[in-house]
């Protein structure tokens, strides 16, 4: 009973992690779908750059893990905003294009990091080294950290939508796009704006998981997928939906380790296998508007 | 009217002989492909085997096959099989009929190797393995022997052997840490990426361990490409295991060693981590794999006989690490294919491989001979044993590599000790110690 005991705490730990992780993630994503209906492929591979880019600042360069994290946010955030004018609004209001031109932009990011820093495995060290105990189950300091950051961005990112002028731009966007330009709010510019906090959402991801995990040009693949996941569980555009679909696929994940050790590498396979029967049951995921609703 | 007429005829069959006489001016040239994932490490030392290999021989003025002598020419093939067996067979289709290259040497991932030994076998071309280990490679020999018989293993050996010298390796460690620590019933965790070549040696593992007096504490098989193995360290810690029986060949090891060292896990781990082989490996795991044991090749200091050292220094010189096994391409193609060709005075496949089969030759890892099967039917595997090649058990002792294995080792109570110069003995982690010191 012990042992068992010990499981659960043991599971409750590495789904908080895992989901934070994730929520970061899927809320970024979420929420330039649901201002503008795109689909950014390219979401994780941002993820990748700013790990990377991390990975130069304190190996190449030799600072420490923040300063990379400094430069890495506004840097990436700023690479977005560039990919976004020169690549996705021209084609924005053809949302298969956008699909396919962002799995275009993640695969060059992919093979221009191939290039660069061929296909070695690179880490970077840890902001906090070292860990604790709690109840008997070893937590890294980083862990806490991403899952303190995970809620205090999350936290941030309400107060922003919630209470200030641009998060009611936002919002109005994402609840009518044709409404909102007709009450004056520019509509291309609150996307812009929203492909920006997206991206540092991204960069901001990649900067606190980086060093729990290994580098290297296809690193964004399995998140992605993660990611996909989440956001369809909890229901495309809708932010809470993404927040609670992480949660419940971490925690999942977590399970699967614990309960079926020989079956980790199952992990993936059955958070997914709970995303399609959540969709059988819920088609428009758990917080989703429903596609006759919409239509 | 009948000078311009010669003059036309003469520069028509000076363009003639220009043009037809190019593919036999290009025929003093031994074409050899070198197909791997080359912006990977292990495509590296594909790569970086092959050419130190070219650059010896062509440097002593080629290969003297019958009257003439023939210079090596290399070329790269990337088969970016970590991401797509698809591309390795396209890459190898292209070497065959593009760059119509005399041989083969290279090739990683089983599940790729297979499909590209079928491409090469349609060609008749000799293809020498450096780096998939897949039993079945070889085994199709006994099947179809006409078919398959230009295939050769050039490295590493197969997923049995390998299972083999990590049991003695894991037996060693057992032995060494039952006897420091007293511990009477030691528990393994066996952990493993999931991958082809691993399911049998799992089996194997579960049914040997207990026969060499441990106790099997659990298996745990994460992905290969994992990045958060706590959850799976917290449940080996629970199990109480002083030792975890490693199987990886992907980043996964890295994960593994790295998050270990990190949350100070009490167990010792050994078997095979192809990251851990790596000289990059300290710093990847950002100095956390430190004691971790894994089966290699190479490392510095250690030879096996006089041919080990000038490879060694002159790779490390070169390219400013230690190889990796991969780089056997230089084995294969300096002292297998280079010797077999002067031998029959020909390039032809079909009087090569009769040669090949029997030959045996001293390689920088030893004595190398092929295998048959256990009914005799030449199958072209790596033969392993005392005498001939037997790998090394390596560890990471201090922020350095060095061979603990064998040290001492006898392969039968009556067969002689093995001991290879430079080697040293293997450490007990701290935290083992720590936790397990009575």
């Amino acid at each position: 009973m012990r042992v068992r005991g010990f499981m659960v705490l043991d599971i409750i730990i590495a789904g908080l992690i895992n989901g934070s992780t994730y929520a970061l993630l899927a809320i970024g994503f979420s929420l330039i779908f649901g201002v503008a209906r795109i689909v950014n492929i390219a979401h994780t591979a941002f993820y990748m750059i700013a790990s990377f880019c991390i990975f130069v600042v304190t190996h190449k360069l030799g600072y420490h893990p923040t300063v990379g994290m400094l430069v890495a946010i506004p840097l990436i955030t700023l690479l977005g905003l560039i990919c976004y004018k020169l690549f996705i609004d021209p084609i924005r209001e053809h949302e298969a294009a956008v699909l396919i031109g962002t799995i275009a932009l993640a695969i060059a990011f992919q093979e221009i990091m191939l290039i660069i820093f061929t296909g070695d495995y690179l880490s970077v060290p840890a902001l906090i080294k070292g860990f604790f105990t709690i109840f008997g189950v070893k937590v890294f300091y980083q862990q806490l950290l991403t899952l303190v950051a995970a809620l205090i961005i999350l936290g941030a990112l309400r107060l922003l939508l919630m209470n200030t002028k641009l998060g009611l731009a936002i919002r109005s966007t994402a609840e009518d796009r044709e409404i909102a330009n007709l009450m004056g709010m520019n509509e291309s510019r609150v996307a812009m704006i929203t492909m920006g906090v997206s991206v540092g959402l991204a960069a901001f991801t990649g900067a606190v998981v980086v060093p729990l995990t290994i580098i290297n040009p296809f690193m964004w693949m399995h998140p992605l997928i993660m990611m996909m996941a989440v956001v369809v569980l909890g229901g495309m555009g809708s932010i809470k939906g993404s927040f609670v679909g992480a949660y419940i696929l971490g925690f999942a994940e977590a399970m699967v380790v614990f309960l079926i050790p020989m079956g980790s590498f199952l992990k993936g396979s059955v958070a997914l296998s709970i995303m399609i029967i959540v969709l059988l049951i819920r088609p428009e995921g758990l917080f989703g508007i429903s596609f006759e609703e919409e239509r | 009217m009948k000078r311009p007429m010669i003059l036309m005829t003469v520069l028509v069959a000076l363009l003639l002989v220009m043009t037809i006489g190019t593919p036999v001016l290009g025929a003093d040239t031994i074409k050899i492909g070198v197909i791997g994932p080359m912006q990977f490490v292990q495509g590296k030392g594909h790569w970086n085997g092959a050419t130190m290999a070219a650059e010896q021989i062509n440097a002593r003025g080629g290969v003297k096959v019958g009257d003439k002598k023939m210079k090596i020419e290399l070329v790269k093939a990337d088969s970016n099989e970590f991401l797509s067996p698809t591309d390795a067979t396209n890459a190898m289709e292209l070497l065959l009929t593009r760059d119509k290259v005399d041989f083969v040497v290279g090739g990683f991932r089983s599940e790729a190797v297979l499909a590209m030994q079928e491409i090469a076998m349609d060609y008749k071309k000799i293809f020498i393995g450096c780096g998939a280990s897949h039993s079945q490679l070889c085994l199709r020999l006994a099947e179809d022997y006409e078919r398959y018989k230009y295939w050769f293993k050039g490295t590493p050996y197969n997923e049995k052997i390998l299972g083999k010298i990590s049991f003695i390796h894991l037996g060693t460690v057992g032995a060494i840490i039952k006897k420091t620590l007293n511990i009477p019933q030691l528990k393994v965790a066996i952990v493993a990426e999931k991958a082809m070549w691993v399911d049998p040696m799992i089996e194997a593992a579960k049914g040997v361990i207990p026969k060499m007096g441990m106790e099997v504490a659990g298996v745990w098989q994460p992905s290969q490409a994992a990045t958060d193995v706590t959850a799976e360290l917290t449940a080996i810690q629970r199990a109480d295991a002083p030792v975890i029986f490693t199987i990886f060949s992907a980043s996964v090891g890295i994960s593994f060693a790295r998050q270990a060292g990190e949350l100070k896990i009490p167990a010792a781990q050994v078997g095979i981590n192809v990251e851990a082989q790596k000289d990059g490996f300290l710093e990847a795991t950002q100095g956390m794999g430190n004691y971790v044991m894994t089966m290699n090749t190479y490392a510095r200091g250690v030879e096996f006989n006089e041919l080990t050292k000038p490879f060694m220094d002159e790779y490390i010189k070169r390219f400013g690490e230690t190889p990796t096994y991969t780089a056997d391409t230089y084995s294969a193609i300096i002292y297998n294919l280079v010797p077999v060709i002067e031998q029959a005075g020909t390039l032809d496949p079909d009087k090569l491989v009769p040669i090949m089969e029997k030959r045996e030759f001293k390689a920088p890892t030893g004595i190398i001979k092929m295998e048959s099967d256990a009914e005799g039917r030449p199958i072209h595997e790596l033969h392993w044993g005392p005498g001939y090649t037997t790998s090394l058990g390596v560890q990471w002792q201090d922020g350095k590599l060095v061979g603990v294995w064998p040290n001492k080792w006898k392969a039968a109570p009556e067969a002689p000790e093995v001991t290879y110069k430079g080697i040293v003995p293997y450490k007990i982690p701290p935290a083992v110690i720590e936790k397990y010191k009575k």
